[in-house]
């Protein structure tokens, strides 16, 4: 090249940018992708035929149906939380806002152990409201109920938070419009509100339903691992490991790593696709 | 009396954003709430609109009671500062809404609606634009969308928020004559809110000015502007420069030169501060009955020329004279200046 570009005098210099770029791909690389292609390599190390035959186990594959229906409970209650605090939040004041703003974090900050202890604390035998429902056949410890509020509490932040900073740029002038031009509390939320925030809302829905697929610790505490009863998929790949049945629990952890990528690759298909709407609906 | 506002009060917290306001609003009257920003007037709004509950008070139309309505019920257009235009809805969506959102009976068919929308298109001139989304189109553009939007529910009442706030200055003056001939046309009673005061004085049958929460005048432009209330009024519909004088025999007199006291000034014999605009001074050249003063610099660009001069005592004072006055001046030239009219509070 005979002209060079001067330098910018905003730009870093060049070896930053590759040093800088470099070590963020060494440490994708490393501490990302090597372990996910070890689980797959390792899940196929006895070939297709052993891989297959780990998902024909019942105890598998009532793992799966546990996940499968634990997940269907969680995601739509998270959802429904979530747009109703996003909501509350950002469209009224009210005494103790910013407490519940915090609040809601605190699944993040708060180890899954601890919030799987809690539900112990609250509902085993000896717990405070254990007996209460115990003696009324109903249990929660040990058993599918305890699993849905653990999984519940662990994944609740992830819709609100995606919601809660779009609705705040947002506003509340739309909504303030078309209840001038005639639209009631209904009308306003399904035309008005949900549409702006569709987006958002499906990407919260998206990380909440990953996250809730593989949720392992507080689930752990709460489960009392029953094999084929109260063993979800990520507890069935502990399993499984500690009874030294490696291809068979890196075959189950295939299959969780499997929808956390589909999950990511919807989220990024649709966030390509719909790149101009998004921008759109985050203009004021 | 169509509009009729009576002792509104909104307090936020401690701050008395309005403190009992009283305003009447004849038929297809163009009203415009002028005041400085915290003065109240977005807020007397939306008190009307209904997204403001205020404390006390009334607000009647044509004789029944706005605030014992909801905010969807009371059918009276809202135009927002920004627009608030539903960003994933057309144009022609946004237009519709309103008749989309009506109930039962007064719902019309698909066919009635689309014929409407259309006509209502027509009427903000945005033919061909009805198809694009409100990211899609400029700010005078959108602002029309959002009063097309508002006058599709046939409101009772049409208000205005800032209605030229975002816009710049050519697109301002055009669309302000477009408004006024929109209302010429439809015959709506409007109240619109700015903090300009040009735009107030040359748009609205009467203006009402506030500050802190309170009327200080209501009355025609002409009213507000040669016959002030206040010395607020005064000072908030034009530049003005404060010099003190003494009354005597009912005119203000500065250091030996005689000012006419206009209308509603104080007359009683002493000395007072006295208002004067910056275009009120007689400009002679050389030292004579009246305020001396040193020219320091000439700006000629504009419609007059503003001067720039020091008073023997240090004060700068600033005024403005015609460009063939100002072209006989030099810089450093000794000049008197002597006030033509004033006002005294």
């Amino acid at each position: 090249m005979s002209d060079k570009t001067p330098a910018s005098p905003t730009r870093d210099p060049p070896w930053l940018k590759w040093t800088l770029i470099g070590v963020a791909l060494f440490y994708v690389l490393v501490v990302l992708m090597a372990p996910l292609l070890a689980v797959f390599i390792e899940a196929l190390r006895k070939g297709e035929a052993a891989f297959f035959a780990a998902f024909q186990e019942p105890a598998a594959f009532s793992a799966i149906q546990l996940t499968l229906l634990v997940t269907a409970i969680a995601v739509p209650l998270n959802t429904v939380f979530g747009l109703a605090a996003a909501w509350a939040i950002t469209k009224f004041d009210f005494f103790g806002k910013s407490f519940l703003t915090t609040l809601i974090d605190l699944p993040l900050s708060v180890s899954p152990v601890i919030s799987g202890l809690v539900y112990v604390l609250l509902y085993s035998i000896h717990g405070w409201f254990g007996p209460f429902f115990i003696d009324r056949g109903i249990e929660i410890i040990f058993a599918v109920p305890g699993i849905v509020l653990a999984t519940t509490l662990v994944t609740f932040p992830y819709v609100a938070r995606e919601l809660i900073p779009l609705m705040q740029q947002q506003g509340t002038d739309e909504e303030a419009a078309a209840a001038t031009l005639g639209a009631g509390p209904w009308r306003t939320f399904f035309l008005v509100t949900l549409p702006n925030v569709k987006w958002a809302l499906t990407f919260g829905v998206l990380l909440c339903t990953a996250r809730a697929m593989g949720e392992f610790g507080a689930v752990s505490v709460v489960s009392g691992h029953i094999r084929g009863l109260t063993s979800t998929m990520p507890l069935h790949v502990e399993i499984l490991y500690n009874e030294y049945n490696f291809v068979a629990a890196f075959a189950i952890a295939s299959l969780l790593a499997l929808f956390a990528l589909v999950t990511l690759g919807v989220k990024a298909v649709l966030e390509s696709r719909f790149e101009a709407e998004l921008a759109a609906a985050e203009r004021t | 009396m169509p509009l009729e506002i009576d002792h509104i009060r909104k307090t936020y917290g401690k701050f008395p954003a309005l403190g009992g306001v009283s305003l009447r609003a004849e038929d297809s009257e163009f009203i415009a709430l002028l005041g400085p920003s915290g003065s109240g007037k977005t807020t007397l709004l939306r008190c009307i609109a209904g997204l403001e509950v205020p404390d006390s008070g009334s607000i009647r139309f044509r004789g029944e009671s706005l605030l014992a309505q909801k905010v969807r019920d009371r059918r009276i257009g809202l135009v927002f500062q920004h627009y608030a235009l539903f960003r994933h809805m057309t144009a022609a969506q946004n237009v519709a809404f309103g008749l989309r959102a009506k109930r039962g009976k007064e719902r019309p068919n698909n066919r009635q609606i689309n014929a409407r929308v259309e006509e209502l298109i027509a009427l903000v001139q945005l033919d061909g634009l009805a198809g694009r989304y409100p990211s899609q189109l400029s700010g005078g553009q959108r602002q029309r969308v959002a009063l097309a939007r508002a006058l599709a529910i046939e409101p009772r009442i049409l208000l205005l928020d800032e209605p030229f706030g975002a816009l710049d200055a050519k697109v301002r003056r055009e669309l302000r004559r477009w408004l006024r001939q929109l209302h010429e046309r439809t015959g709506l009673t409007t109240i619109f809110v700015t903090h300009d005061q040009e735009e107030a004085l040359e748009l609205a049958d009467r203006v009402a000015l506030l500050k802190d929460g309170a009327l200080e005048q209501v009355g025609t432009p002409e009213e507000l502007y040669h016959q002030p209330a206040t010395p607020f009024v005064f000072e908030f519909l034009g530049d003005v420069v404060k010099l003190p004088c003494e009354i005597v025999d009912g005119a203000a007199v500065f250091a030996g030169a005689r000012a006419k006291l206009l209308g509603g000034s104080l007359t009683r014999a002493g000395s007072g501060l006295a208002y004067v605009r910056p275009d009120a001074f007689d400009i002679v050249v050389g030292e004579s009955e009246g305020l001396k003063a040193v020219l320091r610099d000439v700006v000629s660009a504009g419609a007059s020329a503003r001067l720039d001069c020091l008073f023997d005592g240090g004060e700068p004072i600033e005024i403005r004279a015609p460009h063939d006055v100002a072209l006989q001046l030099k810089i450093g030239d000794r000049v008197t200046l002597r006030p033509r009219e004033a006002r005294v509070w």
